[in-house]
């Protein structure tokens, strides 16, 4: 059929699945508009910021495993989401940006809103286009959604001179895709599993180092079950949340700055590093030189890139970690559970030192115990966002996880203001769960204009902001490393975060109290509006255990004991 | 970095279109590595081009390198072998008032003549391995040369 580009566009999202689209109009994207304005087939949902429809989508997509679709226009629209591309980019999170772009006569002649788009997002996306020609539109979607969530998965940018989605021309979209030079590699070589789980097999005190591309791969239940039937102890990342469920015997905690004491000493004890979807990153390794230091390492991953980059690896298999643990679970008959038994309880030894915890010993709420109260409330039937700072810590330190895509959380990029309206994209890929969002008083307001589209949406997202008047984990590093000078952190300045809610049609609630935090908490869910909870916790309270940047695993700050 | 910084030879065969030189490059200049020199051309009957990448690093920095490039959606393969035949080509202006014949001599032995001859200026031609390519143009210092331009070195493995 004969069609315009935008039409195109229309027809590319229908034929892909795509049920809801993040975006904001201008200039040179509305042909494709007012084609979204003729269909019914899939929803818009209007945010009130470019950034804010960035990380809609990206929390759609986390939440949902599918891509997330974002349609912003040239110039200022595409540079407000400049920041949401890069943040998806270094979490690995599938999504399609459609962006407009000046007429092509007008290309490089610095027109009205003209940026060159493809330039700037050509660093903070796995691929981008340029489309000149509607002939090419297609094909170039057909591949944009294929790369966005094959692979390593991450956000492809296509960048949509005016005159092209005007342009009309043949639309066949029952294409092959033939990318002669991207063919991710998702087999792991049968050779090298067999060496790996030899290793295993001959380790005294092996750990498995499990990481968040274990949940974009869908491999958490695969992943569960190799652990249980080998019984070797487990660490997650930060990304890896609710990979293990957080009552798992085997799970030791979260690895890294701000791990457990136990996580972080089975790390520096291991014989055997098996890490599967994790990329050694700074905040997890600690000092590079004594990370894991006396261990061999297996490294799964889908990115040849991300193994031996920091670490050395030993037995290094490329392929998608659902295909592989799905070929050692094969070979399992190696290992024998009872000989990790004396490691089992060393490790045990190790959390009942120095478990994971905190003091209830100031007349503040602690922050920690609004999220465990949350969790013990709420548990499963939540799916949780965060903000940037210490509430994002403690949540992923305190929430009781126990599946696979209930942690959503700006981990590479530490971007705050993603959690609001990531949890909007949450919701409406799992209406059927409540979202919660634990943010900070300085991050929430980095996006607190999506209280509009959240009224606008329905999208109920609770917003617990864990008020400390600080932007407390800046301040804790000024408190810890620069002798208390708490230089431009101290948020006693603030808006009435119960008005600012209310103003825009939601609900707020402000606490101080358990008995309050519990009312408050029970009335959101039933109003089921947006509602931004906020409690006023303890000021000076620090994210702990701790390891200091460019410190060892093993040389942890920890919490101080007290007696009871 | 401790490790000792070698000189590195990639070849990388990219699909020829818009935008693929700059995502290579970027790839440097956004890591910080620097580029000694960089030829590209289409290779014969095909969509694909050749580029020519001398660099430097660790071994590890170019392991990564290789691997980042690789990670490129329009790179269809990458070389980085120790085993390569190369070869340069530079052109140099020199006054005319010279000893021509010394220096057409010189040029000579590096696989060279002179291309060129101009009223006040002569240009030379010479094509080697860069090694010698970058001996010669010691040698002829002396020859007082105004200008130098090398081409960067192309690559192919044995
Ligand atoms: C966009 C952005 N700017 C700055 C930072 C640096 N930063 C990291 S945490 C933090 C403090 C966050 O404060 P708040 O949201 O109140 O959370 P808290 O740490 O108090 O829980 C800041 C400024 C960042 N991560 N992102
Ligand atoms: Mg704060």
């Amino acid at each position: 059929m004969q069609i315009s580009g935008a039409q195109m566009v229309i027809e590319a999202f229908i034929a892909e699945g795509v049920d809801t689209v993040f975006g904001y109009p201008g200039g040179a994207i509305m042909n494709v508009y007012d084609e979204i304005y003729k269909q019914d087939k899939f929803k818009h949902i209007l945010n009130r910021h470019e950034q804010a429809s960035i990380h809609a989508a990206e929390g759609y997509a986390k939440a949902s495993g599918k891509v997330g679709v974002a349609m912003i226009t040239s110039g200022p629209g595409f540079t407000n989401a400049v920041t949401g591309l890069a943040d998806a980019y270094m979490d690995s999170i599938p999504l399609v940006v459609v962006s407009g772009q000046v007429p092509m006569s007008l290309i490089g002649t610095d027109a009205f809103q003209e940026i060159d788009a493809v330039g700037i997002s050509r660093s903070c996306t796995k691929h981008n286009y340029l489309v000149t020609d509607a002939k090419d539109l297609p094909r170039i979607l057909k591949e944009a959604f294929y790369i966005a969530n094959s692979g390593r998965p991450g956000p492809v940018h296509v960048d949509i001179p005016k005159d092209v989605t005007a342009q009309i021309e043949e639309f066949n979209y029952d294409i092959e895709i033939n990318l002669e030079t991207y063919k991710p590699h998702t087999k792991g070589n049968p050779r090298q599993i067999k060496k790996a789980m030899e290793a295993i097999a001959n380790a005294k005190r092996p750990l498995f180092y499990l990481g968040g591309g274990i949940i974009n791969a869908n491999a958490a239940y695969e992943v569960r079950d190799f652990v249980h039937k080998t019984g070797i102890p487990a660490v997650e990342t930060f990304m890896a949340r609710g990979v293990l469920s957080y009552d798992d015997d085997l799970l030791i905690g979260m690895l890294g700055m701000h791990g457990s004491y136990a996580s972080n000493m089975a790390m520096s004890e291991t014989d055997l590093v098996i890490a599967l979807g994790a990329r050694f990153d700074d905040r997890v390794t600690g000092k590079l030189s004594e990370f894991a230091k006396n261990a061999g390492v297996i490294h799964v991953d889908i990115d040849p890139a991300s193994i031996s980059k920091l670490v050395n690896a030993d037995f290094p298999i490329v392929g998608d970690v659902k295909n592989v643990v799905n070929d050692m679970l094969n070979l399992i008959d190696k290992v024998n559970s009872d000989n990790y038994e004396s490691w089992r309880d060393t490790v045990n030894n190790f959390d009942e030192l120095h478990p994971l915890t905190f003091h209830e010993d100031s007349d503040r709420l602690k922050p920690q115990w609004v999220i465990s109260r949350v969790g013990e409330l709420l548990g499963d039937d939540a799916n949780i966002s965060t903000d940037v700072g210490q509430h994002q810590m403690w949540t992923s330190q305190f929430y009781p996880f126990n599946r696979p895509r209930q942690f959503i959380s700006s981990g590479g990029l530490g971007t705050m203001g993603f959690g609001f309206p990531a949890a909007l994209g949450v919701k409406a890929a799992t209406p059927e769960k409540i979202s919660i969002n634990f943010t900070g008083d300085g991050s929430i307001l980095m996006n607190c204009q999506e209280l509009m589209t959240a009224v606008e949406q329905k999208l109920p997202v609770i917003n617990i902001i864990l008020n400390n008047n600080f932007l407390g984990m800046v301040r804790q590093w000024q408190t810890l490393f620069y002798n208390k000078r708490h230089a431009e952190t101290d948020l006693s300045v603030q808006p009435d975060f119960v008005k600012l809610s209310e103003a825009f049609g939601g609900i707020g609630y402000r606490v101080h109290t358990k008995e309050e935090f519990d009312a408050a908490l029970k009335d959101a869910i039933e109003k089921n509006v947006v509602a931004f909870i906020e409690v006023k916790v303890e000021r000076m309270e620090n994210v702990m255990p701790m390891v200091p940047a460019g410190g060892s695993l093993f040389n942890m700050m920890l919490l101080e004991k007290k007696e009871k | 970095m401790t490790e000792n910084n070698e000189r590195r030879v990639i070849s990388v065969i990219v699909i020829n279109e818009a935008s693929v030189l700059s995502r290579i490059t970027d790839l440097f200049s956004g890591r910080g590595y620097n580029i000694t020199s960089l030829t590209v051309a289409p290779i014969p009957e095909s969509k694909y081009s050749r580029l020519t990448i001398v660099t430097s690093g660790s071994v590890r920095v170019i392991e990564q390198i290789t691997k980042q490039l690789h990670k490129l959606i329009p790179v269809l393969r990458v070389y980085e072998h120790a085993d390569l035949v190369e070869k340069e080509m530079a052109l140099i202006k020199f006054p005319i008032t010279e000893n021509l014949s010394d220096i057409n001599t010189l040029c000579e032995a590096y696989n060279g003549k002179i291309v060129n001859v101009g009223e006040n200026m002569i240009i030379a031609m010479v094509s080697d391995e860069p090694k010698r390519v970058e001996n010669f143009l010691t040698a002829i210092k002396r020859y007082n040369p105004k200008e130098i331009v090398r081409s960067g070195a192309v690559a192919l493995e044995r």
